[in-house]
């Protein structure tokens, strides 16, 4: 059993790092500047890592953080350069009908808040489930799921694919 | 914990980045938008997995990660021809889909 | 193994290399498939040999385990269930559901093995010589081979998924094979037209299948230890008594509808005719005897699912018996009125399908599948025939009127192969139609389905009149147009007399594009016989048009009902005692024999009857309900008779006095009377069906939603942007401008107008913006989850 002060602190985290992902995803939709973007969205893609950590998911965890902060931020960086993208402020970012985004965000909110607080309500999550390891995953993923796992193979191939033969001049 | 904080700060990244890809004009803050919405999936079924004591929802996070990356490889290339062909990475200018 | 059985001395039951191993017969076709395709056109015979090759081992194999099969049943008593040879291995698996790929071997698949690979054998041999140097020889063979590969794995398959994996692969191959000479607009059509049509019906193979597997998987893990895709499973648990009503009856529907599709019954027979447009070796093995069999088959498969799911047997009427009965007559009329020979079979198979189909829905399982056994003979022979007749006499026509006539002095072989299939067709006694055509009749009417009884008399006459109207105008009476000689562009001087002449816009689909492929060769030649290549094919089909029959002929007795003892599974109730492990859970062994040995020796001889399909088992599983069997009686086949020989009479007269003596009284009778005229318009435009499909439902269902989603576009979308933007003064004025002039005024006067403009009514919704699209995406699924959580709490 997990002394009760220590879920006090896990509350405390959850809700910190919580807010610090809510204002960098409303950053990264609102901010003027493409850079500032990225970089706000490297806090988010961050704190979500954080949180699947207090989801006992060590492994996602770590994947977060080698494959989003590492590599594909390096790829939003790129691309911005690559594009010429005015490094400072730029007021054409947004749409001529950006406001349409609004009540399609707010309903859909609306809807999810709706069904989440009637499905799960007061719902405790088990504080005693053992950490998932890493040979749990790999056990999951080349035994039931490993057609899934061939297909995305294939994606990958068809993305490297696809992505060189974009993106060569000739 | 509850179940709820992790489903509910999942439905508010998915709307925001939902928001972002209405609202956005530059294809690479389109993109951005996107990893938040595939990012806001993750969550909620990393808080599935551990409510319902299994690994299946792990193995689906790592996928849509895999996922994620192959559609951003994809996704920049396209921006990169884009703007070698128009000099811009407005999707407003992208009207060939038109009917 | 821990199935566990009570097995006497007795019902041991043999097996042998060929019925243990016969999931190879698939594999042969499709690794030649592949050879065709990497090495074919380095071959000395362009990939042919690979193919004739494959059908030639396929056909050992399914010889060799029929013959093992026989031995098996031999076996055992006459009263004994007869386990089929299963075997069932891991395909792939997904998060705790894995799907088996196997065989399963049992008289039904045996009996098709066997015609598949045969009738393949001999088309792919004749088509050396009438594709001879076509540029896409190669490809052709590999499409053939190919389609073989799905029939037989099809036929083979232990479970539903590995079913649809051959359904899909023939459908795929019948599309690339119609669409063979694709340069011709027709062909694409046709090609196009016959894929999309099959696959509305395979909706239902989807939904069918699905339905039932969650129906059942619970009872058949339980019981069985094999999983609810598992045929055998299927079988067992709709016999169970356990069965849900509803979800077996929407099952069996949903099957049927695919069943429908494929095997071109009413009302999606439509591009079964248009697939003529294909070449000939393919009509005769795809669409004649093999791939349309397949939703016979699959009912055939199955039958316990549709015998508990359409109540067959325990009424008057049936989905099934309805739908293949209208199919028999509608399509026999049909063939009055078309000029192209190809046609003419195309809806007589449409026809004899719907005999099958009839046979199946009045509990005729026997005569049904022995009719997909000879039909499939004497079918393939008069294509192969009709084939070899535009390859060397009519110069690539297949128009009866214009091409032909007066044939049978100049191709006696192809003459006497047509008359010989011809007569099987009709149900000639002892020709084999006539043995399994008239046990459908004659089942259907004892089952107490009398009416159908006379809907099969009835197509019984028209098949014979029609037949007989094909066969006088290509063989008798005077040579016309090609086959008397002339170049086929010199236009047709014989047609004057022709009434018909302006209702055959598609006569020529087939053979021009075939023309415009380079072998010209012929084009000085008169009409002469074909040579050995083709002719031989049509003497081996020939012989089995009058053999195949005996071996099931019902008028010779008993001793002579071998299919009824090999093929027929008996309706037995077998012990099933201790359920195994779901096989492959840990690894240590993916084969697992997973068929129960168990057989319960009968306890009284003579004509003994179980009450499967009856009531639900007490103890141990069905897979077969109890059939009738009609006792032959020579006044019942007499009558028969007697309505095919005057059918053949009548035609024969009019066609001498339409034709030849071109009575005065007959010629051009439907451009006079105007009843006669109507009737026929109407059939000549196949009942407007095509109508249907393409003017009206297609139109009904896209133009409203073009319409709609035009009005949003300009009046809600614009509207909101418009309006926030220039402020809310300006949204009185919209309301008044939109809402009451568009909308209400619209109403009024616009209906000719929508209607008008809805061809481009798509247009402007399409603006080609990426976030207009994804603001109407993730708006409707918002809305559309909105409606879901407002019902659900």
């Amino acid at each position: 059993m997990i002394a009760a002060d220590l879920l006090v602190a896990q509350n405390i985290g959850f809700y910190l790092i919580a807010a610090i992902m809510v204002f960098g995803a409303f950053s990264v939709v609102t901010t003027r500047n493409v850079v500032h973007a990225a970089l706000w969205l490297v806090v988010v893609l961050a704190g979500a890592a954080a949180q699947y950590i207090l989801l006992a998911a060590e492994f996602v965890a770590v994947t977060q953080v080698l494959v989003y902060i590492g590599a594909v931020m390096v790829l939003f960086l790129f691309g911005t350069m690559l594009t010429r993208a005015r490094i400072g402020t730029d007021s054409e970012l947004n749409n001529k009908n950006w406001f349409m985004g609004i009540p399609v965000a707010v309903l859909l909110l609306a809807t999810l808040i709706i069904a989440l607080n009637d499905g799960f309500g007061d719902e405790q999550l088990p504080t005693d489930a053992p950490v998932v390891t890493t040979q749990q995953v790999s056990d999951q993923i080349f035994g039931p799921y490993l057609l899934p796992f061939w297909a995305l193979s294939f994606v990958l191939l068809a993305a490297t694919i696809g992505a060189i033969v974009l993106a060569r001049r000739d | 914990m509850l179940v709820n904080q992790f489903l509910m700060l999942g439905a508010i990244l998915f709307c925001i980045g939902v928001y972002g890809v209405i609202a956005r004009k530059n294809a690479v803050l389109v993109l951005m938008s996107i990893e938040l919405i595939l990012n806001s999936v993750n969550i909620n079924l990393l808080a599935f997995s551990l409510r319902n004591g299994s690994t299946d929802g792990h193995t689906f996070a790592l996928y849509i990660i895999a996922v994620a990356a192959a559609e951003v490889g994809v996704g920049l290339a396209m921006v990169l021809l884009m703007y070698r062909n128009r000099r811009s990475v407005g999707l407003d200018e992208l009207s060939e889909m038109k009917g | 193994m821990l199935v566990q059985a009570t097995e006497t001395a007795e019902t041991v039951l043999t097996s042998g290399w060929f019925l243990d191993h016969a999931y190879i017969i698939p594999l042969i076709p499709a690794v030649a498939f592949f050879l065709i395709i990497f090495f074919g056109k380095r071959m000395p015979m362009k990939g042919s040999e690979f193919g004739i090759a494959s059908m030639v081992g396929a056909l050992v194999f399914s010889g060799g385990a029929a013959y093992q099969w026989i031995q098996r049943v031999n076996g055992v008593s006459e009263e004994a269930f007869v386990e089929p040879v299963i075997k069932s291995w891991t395909w792939w698996q997904n998060g705790g559901f894995s799907f088996g790929i196997g065989q399963h071997i049992d008289g039904l698949s045996l009996t098709i093995l066997v015609v598949v690979a045969f009738i393949s054998t001999l088309v792919q041999i004749y088509s050396t010589e009438y594709l001879h140097g076509d540029r896409r020889y190669t490809h052709f063979f590999a499409s053939l081979t190919l389609f073989s590969a799905g029939m037989l794995n099809m036929v083979v398959a232990e479970n539903m998924i590995q079913l649809i994996l051959g359904w899909e692969i023939m459908g795929l191959c019948s599309f690339m094979l119609i669409g063979h000479w694709w340069e011709d607009g027709a062909n694409s059509r046709a090609a196009l037209k016959a894929f999309f049509t099959t696959r509305t019906g395979d909706i239902g193979l989807l939904v069918g299948t699905s339905v039932l597997f969650f129906a059942a998987n619970d009872w058949t893990q339980k019981n069985l230890g094999v999983s609810g895709f598992s045929i055998r499973g299927l079988s067992a648990w709709a016999l169970s008594g356990t069965a849900g009503q509803a979800a077996i009856t929407v099952g069996a529907v949903a099957l049927f509808i695919a069943c429908i599709g494929k095997s071109g019954q009413f009302p999606l027979h439509t591009w079964l005719p248009d697939a003529m447009a294909g070449p000939t070796p393919v009509s005769s093995l795809l669409h004649s005897s093999t791939m349309v069999v397949a939703g016979v088959f699959l009912v055939a498969r199955v039958y316990p699912v549709f015998f508990e799911g359409m109540n067959i047997l325990g009424t008057n009427v049936n989905f099934i018996v309805v739908i293949g009965g209208v199919t028999i007559v509608i399509a026999a009329a049909l063939a009055f009125v078309q000029t192209d020979i190809k046609k003419v079979l195309a809806y007589s198979t449409v026809s004899q399908l719907g005999y099958m189909m009839m046979g199946l829905g009045a509990g005729a399982w026997l005569p049904a599948v022995f009719h997909i056994f000879t039909h499939a003979f004497f079918k393939a022979c008069l294509f192969l025939a009709a084939g070899s007749i535009s390859h060397s006499a009519s110069h690539h026509s297949f128009d009866m009127k214009k091409d032909m006539g007066g044939l049978r002095k100049f191709m006696p072989i192809t003459f006497t192969t047509w008359i010989i299939s011809t007569l099987a067709l009709c149900g000639v006694f002892p020709f084999s139609g006539f043995f399994s055509k008239d046990e459908i009749i004659d089942n259907v009417g004892y089952s107490g389905y009398s009416l159908f009884m006379v809907i099969g008399l009835v197509g019984a006459f028209l098949t014979a009149a029609y037949m007989t109207r094909a066969t006088y105008l290509t063989f008798f009476g005077s040579p016309r147009g090609a086959a008397a000689g002339e170049h086929h562009d010199e236009g047709h001087g014989h047609d004057a007399h022709d009434s018909h002449d302006a209702h055959d816009a598609h006569g020529h689909d087939a053979h021009d594009a075939h023309d415009s492929h380079g072998h010209d060769d012929h084009a000085s030649h008169g009409p002469r016989e074909s040579g050995p290549l083709i002719t031989i094919p049509l003497i081996i089909l020939a012989t089995l048009a009058i053999g195949s029959g005996l071996l099931n002929a019902v008028p010779f007795g008993e001793n002579w009902e071998n299919l009824k003892k090999w093929v027929e599974p008996r309706a037995e109730v077998v012990n099933v005692t201790g359920v195994k492990e779901p096989s492959g859970s840990h690894g240590e062994s993916r084969f697992v024999l997973t068929a129960p040995s168990g057989v319960v020796a009968a306890e009284e001889g003579g004509h003994h009857k179980s009450d499967c399909g009856k009531k639900a088992p007490e103890s141990g599983v069905c897979y077969a309900p109890q059939l009738n069997h009609a006792p032959f009686k020579w006044s019942k086949a007499a009558l028969s008779l007697g309505i095919v020989f005057a059918g053949m009479i009548i035609s024969w007269l009019l066609c001498v006095q339409l034709y030849t003596r071109k009575n005065k009284a007959l010629v051009g009778l439907t451009q006079r009377n105007k009843v006669l005229g109507a009737g026929y318009a109407f059939l000549a435009n196949k009942y407007y069906l095509d109508h249907l499909y393409e003017k009206v439902i297609v139109r009904s269902i896209a133009y409203p939603i073009s319409r709609g989603a035009y009005w949003i576009n300009q009046n809600v979308l614009d509207g909101i942007v418009n309006g926030a933007g220039i402020g809310s003064r300006k949204i009185a004025g919209w309301v008044y401008r939109n809402v009451d002039q568009r909308v209400v005024d619209g109403a009024v006067n616009g209906a000719g107008n929508a209607a008008q403009g809805a061809g481009g009514a798509l247009q402007p919704v399409q603006s080609g913006k990426v976030n207009q699209y994804g603001a109407l995406l993730f708006g409707a699924a918002a809305i559309g989850a909105l409606v879901l959580v407002i019902i659900n709490t």
